[in-house]
């Protein structure tokens, strides 16, 4: 590496979106086409991982088209102008890679790890689908068949799965997280060739991607790989996405799935802002530790109390979502057990949410989570593709890869007095959406077609 | 760059290996030990990050549950149950305030518990006492002991309504039917219910004993530091001695065909036979052959054919198990209702085919470059590194194997790999699970 390149790049590559330089901060350029590029320094294996994540996912889709994010995804691995279906695997694999690719609500992404001195080949052909992908109506139609396969294995066959696509459909009533990211079989079904290609031209285009690399690498040098792969995509301008808001709840609802089971199964979910949409950032800190008082190890709550103590659940669980580009849900789930009817289970649940409106958790709860939190900031490390994964997130919900320090932060900050007011802000019943899986027998006549 | 990577722990061997030649190889180094009651240690210094991963296995998975099916995992399962008079709520807090992390698992093979924590020197003490005492002093509360039966009753209710859990279980069941692997690890209904607090306590009186441990460590620690942390680990079990050799599993075929009905979309298809342990000399043949058979995800043959080509699934695989004793060769797929039987000759041919006349010369190249070229990515992290450390311990592998790993698959050549498969594989006596919705090709069926 020598100065002379270094400057050259310098001019090349316009904007430093940070210029953070301690050791492993990451560093954050754009590209004059518009690509964001991320790099993670760490040095503790000579390997790479690269992934490249788009501005587009299911809640980017409406009602006709759902699930293209995630089938378009599938057909990037078919070819372009340059490479036969299946090459790009393929050529990874030659290099002694590993790859594959995810679509979320809120993005979609495409990812390799590698031994160090093999990322140009990923970046070379990354570059070349982001442009010349090849969508062909043949190979859509095995794809076809290959996602409503998924879908039956991930959803229809499984009746927790389909209780959980349920209630999200019914807890949102307009906003784009009702659609499963799977999409509707039959939306499956409809997608044509030509929806692709206007989702592929609309979305896949340098500024609405960013580009994360972490590992063993150095940051110039990759500044300027990246340049030589990237460099010579024409600039984009991507129109902002139009977003359908949810509209508010009046009054809560119910739905029951009845499907071939064995078990009873119950969510319980309250709208509730994540960090990018809470009107104060530390609602969504304290929303995410209220998620940890009810269920963040052995020692929570629910485990504590629902599991062990009242044996009422077999197993319960609570979740949110702080990373996210519109409105959360905060969720209780649970199995009930063996000898516990629902209902029980659901008064059980409720009087958990209860008693976070009524009563300041305790200061031993709060230290445990902080401590949690702390501890697992240094075990995350351990991995470097969870870091990418954290900055490529919360640059793509809009929040901005810097964010991810404010974590420790944030969490640190939040009082009892601030969990029990999320509770009674957002926890309300009348914002409550419940939905309960009524086991159907096992014998007898087939689902589905 | 190189100098970048500087790691305590880690060798970094100037590579002149064909195919790495230009880049560096790092190698954890292990150090190997045995604690004063003889409790086998394997340890990886790491010192970038500030804390410490470590496993205490033994070889007390279901595998010897005996005429108990269930005992093992019954057993692991109430070790943070209570121990040494803390209840299960104390254990559970002790651990969640000093930010650390331990879970418990047990398997065919070996069961044990995982711990990870933070290595400031205090707090690292206190995790290694609170383990010490689950591993050697569990109470077996009458109470716990009730609802985990209960809790274990439930999962196999849950097993139940999934076509996949069903299939897997009936595979193992009726390919090993006697030996200790056929017997399901979870146990059965009429077992679990009539298992004792008493059973637990033998069991683990027996098994969970230092001569039949092997503790990993990997983390920020010193030998010296990584000896103390064992020696707590180990020093209160029972001596005890290793428990007998496992029976071993016979090479014969078990060609049988059996349908499960279940009311979903999919059929899931399973088809196998035995396979091999870990240590076979067929390892390196065999492992290599699958993986351009059916273990490298899209790029395998299998994939390529059911899925690439045909859009018949989503999932289409293969993969040995190797275990102690013979483990499972397993080829599997799930497809929807009416295809299975289209499906099943697609699997059965590009088997055929390939022990027949075993990998083409490219293939077998293009497999060697992703093994040895992406090998830096199976120990990039502690986790990774702590998974081998307790593979190679429990199954007496060779301390070098991670090291000799490149040059194991080097070696292979198209015969070798195809007169493994030959002499191994019998596409033609396979056992076939199939669970789903009954077809009428399904009827028909012997």
């Amino acid at each position: 590496m020598t100065m002379t390149r270094l400057a050259a790049f310098g001019i090349l590559i316009s904007l430093a979106l940070a210029t953070a330089a301690a050791p492993n901060a990451p560093q954050a350029f754009k590209l004059d086409n518009g690509l964001t590029l991320i790099v993670q320094e760490d040095h503790r294996a000579p390997v790479v991982v690269s992934q490249l994540w788009y501005k587009t996912g299911a809640s980017y889709e409406h009602a006709g088209i759902t699930g293209i994010s995630h089938l378009l995804e599938h057909m990037m691995f078919k070819g372009t102008a340059n490479h036969g279906p299946g090459e790009f695997s393929r050529l990874i694999a030659r290099e002694g890679g590993r790859e594959n690719a995810f679509t979320g609500r809120d993005y979609t992404a495409y990812f390799q790890r590698l031994e160090k001195s093999r990322l140009g080949v990923a970046l070379e052909l990354e570059a070349d689908r982001m442009q010349h992908l090849r969508l062909d109506g043949a190979e859509l139609e095995k794809e076809r068949q290959v996602v409503l396969e998924e879908r039956r294995l991930r959803t229809e066959d499984n009746p927790r799965a389909l209780t959980s696509e349920g209630f999200y459909a019914t807890a949102f009533q307009t906003g784009p997280y009702r659609h499963p990211i799977i999409g509707w079989q039959q939306d499956i079904e409809a997608i044509s060739i030509d929806d692709l290609r206007a989702w592929y031209q609309r979305w896949y285009a340098p500024d609405n991607a960013v580009l994360v690399i972490a590992g063993d690498v150095d940051t110039a040098a990759i500044r300027e790989l990246v340049d030589h792969h990237f460099g010579a995509i024409p600039a984009t301008t991507t129109p902002p996405a139009a977003i359908r808001k949810e509209v508010p709840q009046r009054g809560a609802k119910r739905l029951l799935v009845a499907a071939p089971a064995r078990l009873p199964y119950l969510l319980l979910g309250y709208k509730s802002p994540s960090l990018n949409t809470a009107a104060e950032p530390w609602e969504a800190y304290a929303l995410t530790v209220l998620a940890g008082v009810l269920d963040g190890d052995d020692s929570s709550r629910l485990a504590r109390e629902l599991v062990r103590g009242s044996e009422i659940a077999a197993g319960a669980g609570a979740s949110y979502s702080l990373y996210q580009r519109l409105d959360s849900l905060l969720v209780l789930s649970a199995t009930p057990a063996s000898n516990i009817g629902v209902p029980m289970l659901e008064q059980a649940l409720r009087d958990q949410v209860a008693r976070l409106r009524d009563t300041p958790v305790s200061e031993r709860e709060l230290a445990r989570i902080k401590t949690q939190v702390i501890a697992g900031n240094v075990y995350e490390r351990d991995s470097i593709f969870y870091q990418a994964m954290q900055l490529g997130m919360l640059e793509t919900v809009g929040l901005g890869w810097q964010r991810r320090d404010e974590f420790v932060a944030g969490i640190s900050a939040v009082t009892a007095a601030q969990v029990q007011t999320v509770a009674q802000k957002y926890l309300r019943p009348e914002h409550a959406t419940v939905a309960i899986l009524e086991p159907q027998s096992m014998q007898g006549s087939t689902h589905g077609k | 760059m190189a100098n970048k990577h500087r790691s305590r722990g880690w060798v970094i061997l100037t590579s002149c290996l064909w195919l790495l030649s230009t880049t560096a190889l790092a190698l954890p180094t292990i150090e190997h030990w045995q604690t004063a009651h003889g409790a086998r240690v394997l340890f990886v210094a790491a010192r970038e990050l500030p804390m410490v991963d470590f496993s205490v296995v033994f070889d007390a998975g279901s595998a010897r549950d005996g005429a108990q099916p269930g005992v093992a995992r019954f057993t692991n399962a109430l070790l943070m149950e209570g121990a040494g008079g803390l209840d299960s709520d104390r254990i559970a807090e002790r651990l969640s305030e000093l930010g650390a992390r331990v879970s418990t698992w047990s398997q065919r093979d070996m069961a044990g518990l995982d711990a990870r924590s933070l290595n400031d020197s205090e707090g690292l003490e206190a995790v290694t006492s609170l383990v010490s005492l689950i591993l050697q002093r569990p109470d077996f509360p009458p109470q716990a002991v009730a609802r985990v039966r209960k809790q274990m009753l439930t999962a196999l209710e849950n097993d139940e309504q999934s076509p996949g859990s069903r299939g897997s279980k009936a595979f193992y069941r009726q390919l090993y039917d006697k030996h200790p692997y056929g017997s399901p690890p979870g146990g059965t209904p009429e077992t679990l219910k009539g298992l004792q607090r008493g059973d637990l306590e033998v069991f683990h009186a027996r098994h969970y004993s230092a001569g039949n441990a092997v503790i990993s460590i990997v983390g920020d620690l010193s030998r010296s530091d990584a000896e103390v942390l064992a020696e707590k680990l180990a020093s209160a079990l029972p001596a005890g001695k290793a428990v007998p050799k496992l029976a071993r599993v016979a090479e014969e075929s078990i060609a049988r065909h059996l349908h499960i009905p279940h009311p979903s979309s999919q059929a899931h298809v399973l088809l196998g036979q035995r396979g091999m342990r870990r240590g076979d000399p067929d390892y390196f043949p065999l492992y290599v052959g699958n993986h351009i058979l059916g273990g490298n995800g899209l790029n395998s043959l299998i994939s390529g054919e059911v899925r690439e080509k045909r859009g018949l699934a989503y999932s289409a695989y293969s993969y040995f198990l190797p275990m102690r004793a013979a483990g499972p060769f397993l080829l599997g797929l799930q497809t929807r209702q009416g295809q299975e039987k289209e499906a099943i000759e697609v699997l059965r041919k590009t088997l055929q085919n390939f022990v027949r006349n075993g990998p083409d010369e490219t293939a077998l190249e293009e497999a060697k470059q992703n093994l040895i070229g992406g090998f830096a990515l199976r120990v990039d992290s502690n986790k990774k590194i702590l998974g081998y450390l307790r593979m190679i311990g429990f199954y007496d592998l060779p301390l070098d194997y991670l090291t000799r790993f490149s040059q194991n698959i080097r070696e292979l050549s198209v015969e070798k790999i195809r007169d493994a498969f030959q002499r191994r594989i019998h596409p033609e006596h396979l056992l076939q699970v199939v669970v789903g919705p009954a077809g009428d090709e399904q009827r028909k069926q012997p």
